[in-house]
């Protein structure tokens, strides 16, 4: 299939998954299910990640400072706009097209292959919104929350750094973190988050719902929903950046 | 009771059904049978709308279901109850709550309501007291008792039953087979099954529709059935030289 007709076809998908829920207290319910599964389930893997990011940001700075007329807080300062610019918001979302993505693409993948998509169908319930729109819907609303949790991790893991190896101070490293902060960089943050957000949760759902023939493909489908997911990541944050920054 | 008339159905190139009309009676097991490939499934999908028709009618007591929108069609499917071939439980739910879906989804009804609803439903299919048992916990033949459980909770007017014997034992099928039959004549439902297995259509096919090469080619009912001379229909379903040898032992009383 052409991929305009797929293009086509997730944004026909979207207006149906977007339609007004069956009952709001079976949509609340299935809301804080998944965002259990997407968003709370995630923050081991995002804390991990952030941690090791900052610290090592942290240090390939601080060892790559050789110019004697750059003020030792710039360690601090490259820390925390790469973070909150790019690292946590791009780099995890990235991380999450992995784990969310495939999880979301496999499980209503094996829906769809076992029926139970068609046993939805035809008890006369939506199965999209019913399975979509809590997904991405939480999603939205708990990314920006694990981002923001990310980017503290991130420059507590940079701090760790150059504590432990001795190459900044800590007094330095705050007054870099905190030297020319701009609110307007976490509201870029975080809008690139929900986008981010956004895409993960439809594109995955979109290769999950329209699987068609067995196990092995739904295998495939998780493939392409990552891959496509994370493609999707990369111009998204071109465009962002381009929209935000320039 | 339902009607399909002309139902045309191509996938690409290949006409999958050519003109098919059938009638489907009220309070009768009707049986859909045919060979691999010979379209019943889809003709199945048709009737419950899960395929769009190219063509032809499909009509619920007079409603043209072909004709209606979303909504209209969604009033209809509350009064359809299907068992799927793999059952299609829910995995991430526990008996009771797979009951209990289509009742939380389209009624008002209370939890202690829908909880002995519950209950009903599992007794009248000898499963009571394996509420909280999950689907991956229960055997095949379990499973599909649970999903005629979960087919029957909202009181259908219609009930599709894709293959409800694949993959069981005989005596399980004979089972399933008779509870299928008990249900549609209890609750005077319009039951539609789709099957392979020529037990079920001497056992329970009141009325019999013979699907070839996407076509009506047969209809009649279980005694017809014996008792006809159609080749298509005796290669069918007397294939193997036992069956044969049945259908004339048969015939000659």
């Amino acid at each position: 299939m052409g991929i305009i007709q797929n293009i086509g076809k997730y944004f026909m998908m979207l207006w149906i998954v977007f339609s007004k829920p069956e009952k709001w207290r079976i949509f609340r319910r299935r809301f804080f299910e998944e965002m259990e599964l997407i968003g709370i389930k995630s923050i081991p893997i995002v804390a991990l990640m952030s941690a090791f990011m900052g610290a090592v940001i942290a240090l390939q700075t601080a060892s790559n400072m050789d110019n004697p007329l750059l003020p030792t807080y710039t360690v601090g300062y490259i820390t925390r706009s790469s973070t909150i610019l790019e690292f946590s918001p791009t780099i995890i979302s990235l991380i999450l097209a992995g784990k969310v993505g495939s999880n979301i693409a496999s499980e209503v993948g094996t829906m769809r292959v076992t029926e139970q998509i068609d046993a939805l169908e035809i008890m006369g319930v939506n199965s999209l919104s019913y399975l979509v729109l809590p997904k991405v819907t939480s999603a939205m609303i708990f990314f920006p929350v694990l981002i923001i949790f990310s980017i503290g991790l991130s420059l507590i893991g940079g701090w760790l750094a150059l504590k432990l190896s001795g190459l900044s101070s800590t007094e330095t490293y705050i007054y870099g973190i905190r030297f020319f902060y701009r609110d307007s960089d976490i509201v870029y943050a975080l809008t690139k988050t929900v986008v981010f957000a956004f895409l993960i949760t439809s594109i995955a759902s979109f290769k999950g719902y329209y699987t068609k023939g067995g196990s092995l493909d739904v295998g495939k489908s998780s493939t392409e929903a990552v891959v496509s997911a994370s493609v999707a990541i990369l111009i998204a944050n071109f465009f962002l950046t381009q929209m935000f920054l320039l | 009771m339902i009607e399909v008339i002309n139902i045309n159905k191509t996938f690409g190139d290949n006409q999958i059904l050519k003109d098919v009309s059938a009638t489907f009676e009220k309070g009768k097991v009707n049986l859909i049978i045919g060979q691999s490939g010979s379209g019943k499934s889809v003709l199945a999908k048709c009737i419950v709308g899960l395929h769009e028709v190219d063509s032809g009618q499909v009509l619920y007591d007079g409603r043209d279901f072909t004709k209606m929108d979303r909504l209209q069609r969604k009033d209809i499917r509350k009064e359809i109850g299907m068992l799927f071939q793999g059952s299609a439980l829910f995995d991430s739910m526990t008996v009771e709550q797979n009951i209990m879906f289509p009742l939380t989804m389209f009624t008002k009804m209370t939890r202690k309501e829908m909880q002995e609803r519950v209950d009903f439903c599992l007794e009248r299919v000898n499963l009571a007291g394996r509420n909280k048992l999950f689907p991956a916990e229960c055997s095949g033949g379990m499973q599909k008792r649970i999903a005629i459980a979960r087919a029957i909770s909202m009181n259908p007017k219609y009930l599709f039953c894709d293959e409800p014997n694949s993959g069981l034992d005989p005596q399980t099928s004979i089972l399933i087979d008779n509870l299928i039959r008990e249900i549609t004549h209890e609750y005077e439902i319009t039951t539609i099954v789709i099957t392979h297995d020529m037990n079920s259509v001497i056992e329970i096919g009141e009325s019999v529709i013979f699907i070839n090469q996407g076509q009506n080619w047969w209809q009649g009912d279980r005694k017809s059935i014996i008792m006809t001379d159609n080749k298509e229909i005796n290669d069918f379903v007397f294939a193997s030289d036992f069956m044969k040898e049945i259908k004339e032992t048969l015939k000659k009383h």
